[in-house]
C-alpha cells in the first residue's frame, strides 16, 4: 500500500470559501485525514457557487473540484451543544484550519488558547482578510477584492488604462499555498518539540509578499507602478497575440539576442526584422507597440498550436493561451494527468483538478471524492468519538447535527 | 534543517526564502562573476544598476549564504556533489535536459545521497510533451488557462502582473519540499518534486472551471472588469480610483443598495422586473448597472466608500496602488513591513511576513548575500578546502 506524506495526521476544517477549504484540500491530498466542518444552516457557499447551476448543494463543480480528500460532517456550530462535541474531536487531531472573521472562533469558545488547554500540541491556522488583530481586523472580503486591497489588481488591464483587477480568487489560492507551508513547518517543529503554536495568516499580507518587486520599486524609488498590460521589463516581443481561429491567442516571450535571431528565423527573416527600429532589445522595448503590430500581422496566418510548433523548434518561448476546453483536451496537460476523472454519486464522473506537485515516490491519487454534507457524520460521531447512538439521534433531532 | 538552492530569478530563491526566513540553512549557488540573474534585474535605488543593489535579489534571498561555483566543470559539478551529501533538500529550476547534461539529475543525485529531497520547479515539469519547451511567466499563465481570465472581450488576455506565477510555484515547492520530508520520515528516502508553473495555474487556480465546463459546458473567460455568474462582481470606478465590489450573498447586495438608497432599495431598482435576478443582471444588464451605480460612486472616494462598506458589513473594498499599500495603517500596526540593513543599501522596508507564527517567528536575522561572500566560509569550514585549494579553484575559475 503506499503511503502518504501525512498519513496518521487529521485535520478540522471550519474553512469556507476558498482559502480555508483550499489549505485543508492540499494537506488532503498529502495523506491527511481532513474533516470538513459544515453545516445545512449555513452553507458553504462553495457548494453554491455561481457555476452551481442546478443550485444543489452537493452537486457544486467548484465544490467537486477544491474540496476533495476530505470528509464532511454537518454540524451547527452555533448551537452551543455543537461545542463539547467539536472539541472532542480537535483533541484527537493535529491541525485546525479556519478562516472565519476573527472574532468568530472566540465568540464560540474555540480560539486557540481553549483548544490548547485541551491539546497543547494543536496547530491552528486561521486565514482572515487582514489578520487577527489591527484596525482592518474585521474585514470582510472575497479573494479578488484582497488582491485589490493588496494593490495587485491596480496593476491588472491594457498597458496605461483602466485598472481591470484578476477577476479571479487569486488570493484564496495564495493564501492556501502559504498556509500549508506554514502549517507543514509547524508540525515539523512539533516533532523535535512537542509544541503546537497558532498560525495568523492575514491573507492580505500573503498577497504582499508576492508582489516584492513591486514594494521595491516604490521604497527605493517612490515609482507607482500602474496597469502594465503583458509589457515585461526586460523581455519584446512580450505579449499574447492573435491567431487564426475564433479568439484563439499565442503567448510569445524573447528575452535574449539569441532568442530574437530565433524568432526572425523562425518566422522567415521578414524584412522588417532588419529594420534599425527594432536592431537591439532596447530599441525594441521603445517600439514594442509597432514591433507587436508586426507579429500578430504574422502570427494570425496560423493556429495557436502551429505557432508554437514553429517557435519553440528556433528556441523561442510560444504557447497557445488556453481556455477551459483548450486545457482540458490539451496534450501536455492531459498526458501530466493534471485533471482526473473521478466517481461522484450525484453526477456520476466528475474531472477535477489533479494535485499540484508531483512526488515522484508518493503517487497522487484522489483518496476521497468531494464529500456529500454530512456523508461522514457516523464515522466521525460514532467511530472516532465513541458517541452513543441515543445521543447523536437526539443531537439530530435538535438540529445541533444537521 | 540544509538547504541546498540551486536556482535563479523568483520561482527557487522564493521557495529557499520561504524556508530560510523560518530558520532552515540555504546555501545559495550562484555563477561565478555573474550571480543570479535577480541581481540584475533591478529596481535599483536612484536607478542605478549594480549587483548588489538589485530589490527583487535583496528581497528574494533573505537570510541565505551565497557561494559562487561553476557547475558547468567537472570540478564544479564534483562539489556540488560534495555540497548535497551535506543537505535535505535541494532546490533547482532547470530545464530537466541541463540537468541530465551535468549529471545532476535526480537518477544521478540519488545515488549521491538517497535521502536527498529535489525540489524541481520549471515551467511544464519533468514530463510531457512540453518538457523541454522553453518557457516564461506569460507562457505558463497561458497555458495554465490564467490569461485569458483576465482582460476585455475581443482584445488580447493578459497575463498576470509582476511575477506572480513564479511565486506561486516557489511556494508550492516550499510545501512540496516539507510534504517529502515527512514521507522521508516514514520510509528513510528521498525522492523528487516535480513542481510546474503552468500546472499550479492549471490546477490550483482554474481547475474548478475544468469541472464547470465537464458539468455544464461553461466557459470561463474575460469580461473585462467583471465576472458574470452573479452582480455584482466587479470593479467599478469612484471619485479617486476603483472600487471592488463583490457580493456573493443576496444579503450583501441588499445592504448595498440599502446604503446607496438611505435606507432603503432604491425605486428605480426594486420596482424593474429585470433586476430580479442577479445572475440576470450579471449576464444582461450588467452595463446599465454599472451605469446607475455611478452618479452615487463617483460622489464617493474610495476610502469614504470602504469605511460605509465596513459598517454595514459589506465586503467590498477599494482596489489600492502600491504606495497606499505600503502606507497602509493597519499593516504598520501589524508591523508588516520590515526594516533590513544591508552593506550595498543602507536600510530599505522590505514586504514582511506572509504568515505570523507563535512560537517559530520569520524573522530576517541577515540581509540577502553579497556574491561569494560565503565561500570561505562554506568551502573551508565545511569542505575543508584550504586557503591554497580555495584560490586555485577561483584561478581555475571553478568559483
Amino acid at each position: 500500500m503506499n503511503q502518504y506524506p501525512l498519513q496518521g495526521y487529521r485535520v478540522i476544517n471550519f474553512g469556507w470559501v476558498f482559502a480555508g477549504p483550499y489549505i485543508a484540500s492540499m494537506l488532503g491530498d498529502l495523506g491527511a485525514e481532513v474533516i470538513k466542518v459544515e453545516t445545512r444552516s449555513r452553507l458553504d457557499s462553495m457548494r453554491l457557487s455561481p457555476d452551481n447551476l442546478d443550485r444543489e448543494p452537493d452537486r457544486d463543480p467548484w465544490f467537486h473540484s477544491g474540496v476533495r480528500n476530505q470528509l464532511s460532517i454537518s454540524i451547527d456550530m452555533d448551537q452551543p451543544q455543537a461545542i463539547p462535541v467539536l472539541k472532542d474531536l480537535i483533541s484527537i487531531s493535529d491541525v485546525v484550519v479556519e478562516n472565519f472573521s476573527p472574532r468568530v472562533m472566540i465568540e464560540h469558545g474555540l480560539d486557540y488558547d481553549s483548544l490548547a488547554e485541551k491539546n497543547p500540541g494543536i496547530i491552528m491556522v486561521s486565514l482572515p482578510a487582514a489578520g487577527q488583530y489591527g484596525p482592518l481586523r474585521d474585514a470582510q472580503t472575497y479573494g479578488p477584492s484582497l488582491t485589490g486591497l493588496a494593490g495587485v489588481d491596480s496593476m491588472v488591464g491594457y498597458y496605461g488604462e483602466r485598472a481591470l483587477g484578476l477577476q479571479q480568487a487569486y488570493a484564496d489560492v495564495n493564501s492556501a499555498l502559504h498556509g500549508a507551508f506554514a502549517a507543514l513547518a509547524a508540525l515539523y517543529y512539533r516533532q523535535r518539540t512537542g509544541k503546537g503554536q497558532y498560525i495568523d495568516l492575514a491573507q492580505l499580507e500573503a498577497v504582499i509578499s508576492i508582489a516584492g518587486e513591486a514594494i521595491m520599486e516604490y521604497v527605493m524609488n517612490g515609482r507607482v507602478l500602474g496597469t502594465l498590460g503583458n509589457r515585461h521589463p526586460t523581455m519584446c516581443p512580450h505579449n499574447n497575440y492573435r491567431c487564426k481561429g475564433e479568439d484563439k491567442w499565442v503567448s510569445i516571450a524573447v528575452k535574449t539576442e539569441e532568442e530574437w535571431k530565433g524568432f526572425c528565423q523562425a518566422m522567415g527573416n521578414p524584412p522588417w526584422t532588419k529594420e534599425e527600429r527594432f536592431a537591439d532589445r532596447y530599441s525594441r522595448l521603445r517600439k514594442q507597440e509597432e514591433l507587436d503590430r508586426l507579429v500578430s500581422q504574422w502570427t494570425i496566418n496560423y493556429t495557436d498550436y502551429e505557432v508554437m510548433e514553429i517557435l519553440q523548434k528556433f528556441g523561442v518561448a510560444a504557447v497557445p493561451c488556453l481556455d477551459t476546453e483548450g486545457r482540458f483536451f490539451d496534450p501536455h496537460l492531459q498526458e501530466r494527468q493534471t485533471y482526473l476523472e473521478v466517481e461522484h454519486p450525484t453526477t456520476g464522473v466528475d474531472w477535477v483538478a489533479n494535485t499540484t506537485w508531483r512526488l515522484s515516490e508518493n503517487p497522487t491519487e484522489i483518496r476521497y471524492r468531494s464529500p456529500l454534507l454530512g456523508e461522514h457524520n457516523s464515522y466521525v460521531f460514532k467511530e472516532l468519538l465513541g458517541m452513543p447512538e441515543e445521543e447523536i439521534a437526539r443531537l439530530e433531532a435538535e438540529k445541533v447535527i444537521y | 534543517m540544509k538547504v541546498l538552492e540551486y536556482a535563479n530569478f523568483i520561482a527557487g530563491p522564493y521557495c529557499g526564502k520561504l524556508l530560510a526566513d523560518l530558520g532552515a540553512e540555504v546555501i545559495k549557488i550562484e555563477k561565478p562573476v555573474v550571480g543570479d540573474e535577480a541581481r540584475q534585474y533591478g529596481p535599483f535605488p536612484h536607478d542605478l544598476p549594480h549587483p548588489e543593489r538589485s530589490g527583487l535579489f535583496l528581497y528574494l534571498n533573505t537570510n541565505k549564504l551565497s557561494i559562487t561555483l561553476n557547475t558547468e566543470t567537472a570540478t564544479g559539478a564534483k562539489i556540488l556533489k560534495e555540497l548535497l551529501k551535506e543537505s535535505d533538500i535541494f532546490i533547482e529550476d532547470n530545464p530537466p535536459a541541463v540537468m541530465e547534461r551535468l549529471g545532476l539529475d535526480y537518477a544521478s543525485l540519488e545515488k549521491v545521497n538517497p535521502g536527498i529531497i529535489m525540489v524541481s520547479i520549471t515551467p511544464f515539469g519533468q514530463s510531457g510533451p512540453y518538457r523541454d519547451y522553453r518557457g516564461y511567466a506569460i507562457n505558463c499563465s497561458a497555458l495554465g488557462g490564467q490569461s485569458v481570465c483576465a482582460g476585455e472581450p475581443g482584445r488580447e488576455p493578459l497575463t498576470p502582473p509582476l511575477s506572480l506565477g513564479h511565486y506561486q510555484s516557489g511556494a508550492a515547492g516550499a510545501v512540496a519540499a516539507l510534504a517529502a520530508l515527512f514521507a522521508r520520515e516514514l520510509t528513510g528516502k528521498g525522492q523528487q518534486a516535480d513542481i510546474s508553473e503552468a500546472q499550479v495555474w492549471a490546477t490550483l487556480h482554474t481547475g474548478n472551471q475544468v469541472s464547470a465546463y465537464v458539468m455544464h459546458g461553461l466557459k470561463r473567460m474575460r469580461w473585462g472588469h467583471r465576472t458574470p455568474g452573479v452582480y455584482p462582481y466587479t470593479i467599478l470606478p469612484c471619485q479617486d480610483g476603483y472600487v471592488s465590489m463583490i457580493a456573493i450573498q443576496g444579503y450583501q447586495w441588499k445592504r448595498f443598495l440599502e446604503l446607496i438608497g438611505d435606507g432603503e432599495v432604491p425605486d428605480w431598482y426594486a420596482n424593474d422586473p429585470r433586476f430580479k435576478e442577479r445572475r440576470e443582471i450579471s449576464l444582461k444588464y450588467a452595463d446599465e448597472m454599472d451605469a446607475l451605480l455611478a452618479p452615487w460612486l463617483m460622489s464617493h472616494t474610495k476610502e469614504e466608500i470602504y469605511s460605509l462598506c465596513r459598517e454595514k458589513r459589506i465586503p467590498f473594498a477599494p482596489v489600492k496602488n502600491i504606495k497606499e499599500v505600503v502606507n497602509d495603517s493597519h499593516l504598520e500596526v501589524r508591523e508588516y513591513f520590515v526594516e533590513v540593513e544591508h552593506p550595498a543599501t543602507g536600510p530599505l522596508k522590505y514586504a514582511g511576513a506572509p504568515y505570523k507564527l507563535s512560537q517559530t517567528p520569520w524573522k530576517v536575522d541577515n540581509p540577502a548575500p553579497l556574491l561569494g561572500e560565503h565561500n570561505e566560509e562554506v568551502y573551508c569550514q565545511r569542505l575543508g578546502y584550504s586557503r591554497e585549494e580555495l584560490s586555485q579553484l577561483r584561478r581555475g575559475e571553478i568559483i
